[in-house]
């Protein structure tokens, strides 16, 4: 009888990884894909999309089509899972039972924990955030624009600069720069979380006149006042406001105990095995690990979680442990990009941005659906 | 010294700069006033920017313990 192992999660990791341990292992495993919509999400277009540079279409494919044949696909939703009977419970009803489990259930925002965000807050943390930003900034006339973060950790660490480099180049376009402010909150004390980075875009930031306010970590929304306020006790005016959500694990993670306080999965950092079950592993955004929440995360820890499952079940040694990669691209507007790149033993690194850059995500973009989910390139 | 016993601790050694920071600001927006938060940082960048922090967003620093090869952070978290 084939092995069982069960994918929880249709992202870039739970694809990846069900279609590299179902081809390492052809016929002595059986791989099922249990994903609530069926439908594989390109989730670094909704930046493009707010800005009005792509289409919200081909941000979206039939996740059957980017599985091979031997991987079942489940449209369903994990409810609970009991990682001692090694079963999870679908919301459709019944139980599926696994040998192994991998967690790659991504992160889900908590818009409703910051106060005031649903009504006074744009995001492009979903498509239909996107959409209604890129409405909102049709019609935007000029003013002051703030980009802040509600919540750390949160998906895309980049994103919000590239925001506003991106937006700078927008209004710039739409001949309403002059009649703007752009100011990014950051949480930190600086524009980004790595200082290097940080180093590079802070002077490109000055010269195209985008203002940083440092240490502001949102706490409170006033649609009403039009302001928004930090946990330091500041408080910010806006025209429009733009703001990474809060993030929290999985539901099903927080209603299993498989997760910590804020439902992240706890891992080895080589493995990616779960703290307490071994027979539970968790890719992405899911994880509790230190690093970036990103599909180029879940890229690189997808060949190692299935190696690790093919290798138990073969009852060998795994070959390969995540070494902490990671790879973004940073786009900071005028066809101009750079990328951040490191692991656990190699501090962050970023060239000089360039066209080269630019030019190499969107090759990215538009290479994805044909390379990335079947694991072809690493 | 008298010695502070910390509501909670954060193991955050081997996370690289800002992670000591960022776990210590999720720790002081679920906890309560006069909560002591404990964070261990093995990260040199902690040393300036835990500081930084606990003065603009007025908590209080209560202690720094240099241990071997990292440094125990204690927090109260002010308001």
């Amino acid at each position: 009888m084939p092995s069982q192992v069960v994918v929880l999660g249709g992202g870039v990791g739970g694809t990846i990884a069900a279609n590299l341990v179902s081809k390492e292992l052809g016929a002595s495993v059986k791989v099922t894909l249990i994903d609530p919509a069926g439908m594989h999400v390109y989730q670094p277009g909704f930046l493009y999309v707010a800005l009005g540079q792509a289409n919200g279409r081909w941000l979206a494919q039939d996740e059957r089509r980017l599985l091979r044949d031997e991987v079942e696909l489940m449209i369903d939703r994990a409810v609970r899972i009991d990682p001692l009977a090694r079963t999870v419970e679908l919301a459709r009803g019944g139980r599926i039972g696994y040998d192994y489990l991998v967690l790659a259930t991504g992160a889900r925002l908590a818009r409703d924990e910051i106060p005031g965000l649903v009504e006074g807050a744009h995001d492009f943390y979903s498509l239909e955030g996107a959409i209604r930003l890129r409405e909102a900034l049709r019609t935007f006339k000029g003013g002051r624009v703030v980009m802040g973060v509600a919540g750390i950790p949160y998906k895309c660490p980049p994103a919000p600069v590239e925001f506003v480099f991106m937006l700078e180049e927008f209004l710039r376009k739409r001949g309403i720069r002059e009649k703007s402010t752009i100011t990014l909150a950051s949480p930190l004390n600086r524009a980004f979380t790595i200082e290097a980075t940080s180093k590079l875009v802070q002077p490109i930031m000055e010269a195209r006149g985008i203002e940083l306010g440092t240490f502001f970590n949102v706490e409170a929304v006033f649609p009403d006042k039009k302001t928004v306020t930090s946990i330091e006790g500041e408080e910010m005016p806006y025209d429009l406001l733009v703001l990474v959500p809060p993030h929290r694990g999985a539901q099903v993670i927080e209603d299993s105990g498989l997760g910590d306080e804020r439902g992240w999965v706890p891992v080895s950092r080589a493995t990616l095995q779960h703290e307490k079950f071994d027979t539970i592993f968790a890719i992405g955004d899911a994880t509790n690990l230190p690093i970036s929440k990103s599909g180029s995360t879940a890229h690189f820890e997808a060949p190692v979680v299935a190696s690790q499952i093919a290798a138990r079940i073969r009852g060998t040694v795994a070959k390969e442990n995540y070494g902490g990669r990671v790879m973004c691209f940073l786009e900071t507007g005028h066809r101009q990009a750079t990328t951040i790149r490191f692991d656990y033993n190699h501090p962050p690194v970023s060239p000089q941005p360039s066209l080269q850059w630019h030019v190499a995500k969107w090759a990215f973009n538009r290479l994805y659906w044909q390379t990335v989910p079947q694991g072809r390139v690493a | 010294m008298i010695a502070v016993q910390p509501t909670k601790s954060i193991d955050a050694r081997g996370m690289a700069c800002p992670g000591p920071l960022m776990a210590l600001i999720g720790a002081i927006r679920q906890g309560k006033v006069s909560d002591v938060i404990e964070v261990w940082s093995s990260d040199q960048g902690s040393k300036t920017d835990i500081p930084a922090w606990v003065t603009k967003a007025r908590h209080e620093l209560v202690s720094v313990v240099e241990e071997n090869g990292y440094a125990r952070f204690s927090i109260r978290k002010a308001r």
